[in-house]
Order: C-alpha cells, then structure tokens, then sequence
C-alpha cells in the first residue's frame, strides 16, 4: 500500500438525486448523558456532554433524565408560542419576499428552538449577540412583530434607518445586539460585553450565536481563547445546521469530532445539544447561565439541528442537496415535537393549537398592515434622505455636511434639467 | 512646567484618564505588569489594578472585537495594538465593526474605542516594524485618525480621543518617542528635554480632534506633514531657507481643510509629505483637496514627498525614508516650477 498525503475533500451527506443520509450524526438514547453540577471542573465533566448528545424528549415525547428542566405548563405555552410565532412570522415574510414587498429574507424553519429555548432560560438583562437566523431571540423578548417587519422594509419606522440590509435587526431596549453579515465578529465581542460586566461586578451575562460553518473564522479562535483567558460570563453557541449556504458541516470541520469538542481545548466546557428539543436546549443554556454568573466560566454549546429551508431567498439549496433531506432529518421539528409533549401530559390540544395558530396569523397579518403604514419600498411615508449623512459619527462633520448638500444640489440640477 | 518625552506623555494621559474615569480600561500586548514594550503604560497597572489594565492575548482580532463589546457595555476602552504592523488581524473588527456601528443601529449602539498603535520608520525595523497604515484607517468613514508629533499634543490629544464617543485610531511615530528627529540619520539622538513641545502639564488638558496646527508659519509654500514629518519639514526648511509655512495636521480624519485653505491660498504652492507609501496613500486625498479648495491660488504643481512604492527596506531604509535630503530637494523642485 502506498504511504503518502493524499488530499481529503469531506464527502457531502447526500448530493442532489441521492438519497440522504444522516448515518454521521451519533443519535444517543433521550436522557443518557449526565448531568453534573454545573460547578464542575472541567476535567471532572464526562467526555459525554461532547461526544454524546443532551436529548430530554424521548421518542415518545416523555421526558427522561437527569436534564429535564421541568418546566411547568405555562413556559411551555410560552415556548410553544414563541416558536410558532417565529415560524408564520417568518412564512409571511417569505412570502412577503415572493411578492416583491421586501428585498431579501432569512428562515429559521426547524431551528426554533436554539433561539426560544435559549432566550427564556436567560435573564432579560443578560446581552444577546445573534446571528442572523436568530429572529425567535427577538420573538422570545416580546418584540413588536411590527418593529421586525419595519426594519426589513426599510421604511420611516425601521430601527436601523434604511441602513442595514433586511433581518439585520437590533434591539437596545431588549439588550440584543446588532446583526452583521461579517460573521462571527459578534462572538469576541459577546466576550468582551461579558468582560465588562466581570470588571464591573455586574451579574448580568452575555450569549452568542454563530453558525457551525463560521466556526472556522478566526474570531471563533479569539472568542474562545479570550473567554477561557478571562473566565468571562459568556454562553457561546454554535447552531450546526449541517450547512452554511453549500457548505456542510464536514468542510466547516466536523467531519472527526463534534463542534462541541473544541471548547475543552480551549479550557471550555462544551456540551452537544439536541437542537430540535426545546427541553434540552433550555436545560443547557441554564447549566451554561449558572456557570456564567456564578463565576465559574464560559460554555460552549452545540446546537444540533436543520437547516429545513434555503439559508436564505437568495439560495437554492435544490442545486447541492438530496430535496428528501428535510423529512428524513432525525431529530423532527422542534415545534411539532415540544407539542407532542405537551399534548401527551395533558397541557394541550389539537384544537387549541389550531387556535394559537389562528391568533398568532391574525398578529402577523395585523403587524404587516400596521408595518406598512409607516411606509413600503414602493409607497411612503420614507425615510428622509439627510438622515443617509448623520450617525457616521457621533457630530456630523464638515466634510459630511458638504456632501450633503453636495447630494441636494444634484436634485436640485436634475429637478432643472 | 515638567518636562516629558513622548512615552511618558502618553503615560500621563492614560494615568489622568483613569484616574477620572472608572469606565477606562486598557488592554492590549504586554501593557500591563511589564507596562508596555515602549514603556507607554508603565506603572498603570501597579496603580490601578489588573482589571482595569489587561494583559491580552496576542490576537489583535481579539483585542479589538473583545474591546468594542466592553464598549459596548459602558466602558471606554483604550487598546494597544503593538506595532501597527500587526493591526491588520484586527481590521474586520476595525473596518466592519467599529467603524460602522454607530451607523448600523442608527445610534443605538456605539462603542468608544481608542486603539493606540505606534507606527512608522527610521528605527531598523525592517518591513513589520516600521509601517505607516493610517491611509488604510483614513480610508473608513466613522472612525477618527490622529497622529500626534510631540509630547504636548501626543497627551492632550490621547485625553481627547479617550473621552471622545466615536472610535479614533490613535498613531504614535514611534521614532520620535525619545525625542524629535529632522530626518537626518547621521546625526546623533536628541531628546525632547530641550524641545519647547516637551514642557508637558502634568495636569488634564485637552486638543480638540480634527484640529491642524501651524507650527512654522511662511509666505512661499505650504508643507503638510504629521507625525515625525513635521520634525523633518522644519529641518528641510530652515536648511534650505525657504520661508515654508508647515501644517503639522495633528488628526488626519475628519481633516481640517481650512486650515490648509487659508495657507495654500496664501502661498500657492504646497508640498505634501508622508511615511507612508505614495499610490493611493493619504497624501493623494492631501493632494486632490487642496486642487479642490484652492486650484486659481497654485502656481505650481502639488509636490509629493513619501516612502517609495515598495515595502519598508531594512538595509535601504534611509534610501526609503522621507529624509531631510528628500524634502529639501522637493522644496528646490517646487519653488522652481512654474
């Protein structure tokens, strides 16, 4: 046998035409992974946190183990709420997108979960730093849809003031932060707010968001290596959706090991979450919180799930994956399956949830007519132009005031000529 | 009045700040305990303690991104990037990040970041030791660029990007930390005890951003200059007795332009001189705003004096470098043409 480096290329799960093929996820039986005090020392914490996966719900929607956060019936309804909400809201704005009401948007159909779960086992004051397929973050604080759908219009009421591409919302009020397209830049900055509140012996914490594929960046390494470092009060999660546009998770580099497994590398604790199971990902985010505040260190959480849909409406994802991907995925529907839940013990029924889905469509649809009052790409009231010169700095500058009248006197020509 | 060179001018600066301020913080490369490889943050952290002046990885990414997030919740950090050499880790957090995110959350976030970096030649330091990259920070809108050229200015200046609320990449020519320097290598050390610019208040004052300075006031040609340029148009001038009018600019973004208005129209002629590397580089914005603001007052074209197209030569570094050779024969060419 021939002895010499041969280039690996990561075969993908299932090309198009091929029948998919999820056979490299290790699925673990609900509720077989421990659960140790979350005080533990990083060499004490079992090698199954990473290597195995925290599942509460089993198959029968029953939920088993040490990490069942027992919730009681009305933080289910409110995660089942949040989590619906996220989904028609996102529907309607796909669709809003189909009929040219919009330029551009971004589902998050199938990862619910990692953004409710996690947003209500925080506290309100602690600082979110999301990714951009972290909408149900938003949902989770008790965003006005309104104000979402303002942003994504660009219109006379939209936070962002026309000046980020739709989705890229932010929310100061709700302490989540801004959205960038330049991934993973808000990781070493979720550690840096977090370092803040150490140096200011504030309890508050600070969570992050990336997706598996923008792991590789290099701010991944420096997040990781400054909230080791400084021991800062910081959950970091990794979503692996499988894909990052094209590119599945074994060219982002977890072909051999789980995401998890690089947290204990940096002196981090990392745990393999079932993404799609609302129960374990709050369990999680609530070790990991614990440890935050309490001062015992960061966490690294990976967030097993699917990406359902094309990472955005500028994807085709029919043009690089097996279109039987979506309904052989293992680990179901977080919604469907935080429903069976509930209607098993008793906390829910069919018919109220066809209620809950009716009220929540009647909020969406009312949230877009009062959205569209403030102004349409197509139809006013619209932002006030000047205003593309002001928030550059914090006083506008000479130079900035020039050119701004430098732009009004080229209307003025062209109204002339 | 005490007197300081550069290093400890910036020390005072830091010191005062964090003395008023329990908001600032410093982190970056070996500042703290060992108080910095300039020496710039000596003693900070024996003073003020190890959570207010941080020993930081050597990741200037991570510097950065960790620093805007710190600003973000309420701080006023002030980050030290070694040589300016090594900031280009840090420039997605720079460009992408820091830069924009007043405008991106159209204010509702901002963060208050003063990045501090010495920067330029004239040390052998080869090509990562001796960059001049503000033409590349000048080029982004929402930060501020300042370089400092003596002791007074250097602290008054770093007082005032600390308490300012937008970014400022602070620039330190590192050459003339001891003491200034005229562009002539052969001549031996000076230090700034015997400059007037060394005479330092060790009490809080400030010089407002985006505010030049005329040093050397003249009727026959305007030199625009910063950092340790300004030293060696001063050398160039008196040396050729040319009655120069030299613009030491100070903050190099937002720039201020009637300054150099008010002295081109008066002289007509304007030599432009920098560290950096020519193409594309600041003295080119230099060079088209004074044509845009004072084109019928130029009797001659707009001369360019800078570090030649490649990178920083060690062993040709004073072949390279801006010299006072350089400038005084670039003052000859422009008083000539025409």
């Amino acid at each position: 046998m021939s002895r010499k480096p041969r280039l690996h290329i990561p075969p993908a799960p299932a090309r198009p035409g091929a029948d998919p093929d999820f056979s490299y996820i290790d699925i673990v039986e609900a509720g077989s992974v421990p659960r140790p005090d979350p005080h533990t020392r990083l060499r004490e914490i079992p090698n199954s946190l990473i290597f195995d996966m925290v599942r509460v719900l089993d198959d029968a929607h029953a939920p088993v183990g040490p990490w069942d956060p027992q919730l009681d019936p009305e933080e289910l309804q409110a995660g089942l709420r949040f989590m619906l909400e996220t989904r028609l809201y996102d529907d309607h704005m796909l669709r809003m997108h189909r009929q040219g009401k919009i330029s551009f948007y971004m589902k998050s159909r199938g990862e619910e979960a990692v953004s409710v779960a996690a947003a209500m086992a925080l506290r309100p004051g602690d600082m979110l730093f999301p990714s951009y397929r972290n909408q149900g973050l938003q949902i989770s604080r008790g965003r006005n849809l309104a104000d979402l759908m303002n942003q994504c219009l660009s219109n006379s009421a939209d936070m962002c003031k026309g000046r980020q591409m739709p989705i890229m919302y932010h929310w100061r009020r709700g302490n989540i932060f801004s959205i960038s397209g330049n991934l993973t830049t808000q990781y070493p900055q979720a550690v840096g707010w977090a370092m803040a509140a150490a140096i200011k012996g504030e309890d508050d914490i600070a969570a992050s968001w990336i997706g598996e594929g923008s792991s590789a960046e290099a701010d991944f390494h420096h997040a990781m290596t400054f909230a080791a470092v400084y021991m800062a009060p910081v959950v970091l999660n990794i979503v692996n959706n499988q894909y990052a546009i094209s590119t599945f998770q074994g060219t982002a580099g977890g072909e051999r090991r789980p995401f998890a497994a690089r947290g204990p590398g940096y002196g981090i604790p990392g745990i393999r979450v079932d993404g799609n199971d609302f129960l374990a990902v709050y369990a999680a985010t609530t070790w990991a919180a614990e440890r935050a505040r309490a001062g015992t260190g960061p966490t690294l959480i990976e967030h097993v799930t699917y990406r359902v849909d094309a990472h955005s409406t500028s994807d085709d994802p029919s043009r690089y994956r097996s279109k039987a991907e979506p309904q052989a995925w293992p680990l179901g529907d977080p919604v469907e399956r935080l429903k069976a839940h509930m209607i098993k013990f008793g906390q829910w029924s069919e018919s109220r949830h066809e209620a809950l889905v009716a009220e929540i469509t009647e909020q969406v649809a009312s949230a877009w007519e009062e959205a569209c009052s403030y102004g349409t790409m197509a139809e006013g009231p619209f932002l006030d132009k000047n205003e593309l010169f002001e928030d550059v700095y914090r006083d506008m500058p000479t130079h900035l005031i020039q050119q701004r009248e430098q732009m009004l006197e080229v209307d003025r020509w062209g109204e002339e000529n | 009045m005490p007197r300081m060179n550069m290093v400890q001018a910036l020390n005072s600066a830091m010191d005062i700040m964090l003395d008023r301020d329990q908001n600032v913080v410093l982190i970056g490369q070996d500042i703290g305990y060992f108080g910095g490889v300039f020496r710039c943050t000596d003693g900070l952290q024996r003073k003020y303690g190890e959570h207010r002046v941080i020993d930081a990885p050597i990741a200037e990414g991570g510097i950065v991104g960790s620093a805007i997030g710190m600003g973000v919740n309420g701080l006023r950090p002030v980050a030290e990037i070694q040589f300016a050499d090594y900031i280009y880790p840090g420039c997605d957090q720079i460009i992408s990040e820091l830069a924009r995110l007043r405008y991106r959350t159209a204010g509702d976030f901002y963060a208050p970041v003063t990045i501090r970096t010495p920067c330029g030649g004239g040390i052998r330091g080869g090509q990562t030791h001796s960059q001049s990259p503000e033409g590349i920070f000048t080029h982004l809108c929402g930060v501020k660029v300042v370089m400092p050229s003596n002791p007074y200015d250097a602290k008054g200046l770093l007082i005032a990007a600390i308490e300012d609320d937008d970014p400022v990449i602070f620039f330190e020519p590192k050459r003339i930390y001891n003491g200034p320097f005229d562009g002539e290598p052969d001549k031996p050390a000076v230090p700034w005890s015997n400059h007037e610019k060394g005479e330092v208040p060790s009490d809080y004052y400030t010089i407002p951003i985006g505010r030049a300075d005329v040093v050397r006031e003249g009727e026959e040609v305007t030199m625009l200059c910063y950092g340790t340029m300004v030293h060696v148009c001063l050398a160039a001038a008196q040396a050729m007795d040319v009655d120069a009018e030299v613009i030491d600019l100070r903050t190099l973004s937002p720039l201020d332009v009637e300054t150099i208005r008010q002295s081109v129209e008066k002289t007509g002629r304007c030599v432009v001189v920098h560290e950096a590397t020519r193409f594309s580089g600041y003295g080119a914005e230099l060079a088209a705003t004074v044509q845009e603001t004072c084109f019928y007052s130029l009797e001659a074209p707009i001369l360019r004096v800078t570090g030649w197209d490649t990178p920083y030569p060690h062993a040709f570094e004073w072949d390279y470098f801006p010299t006072k050779k350089r400038v005084s024969k670039a003052l000859e060419d422009v008083l000539e043409l025409a």
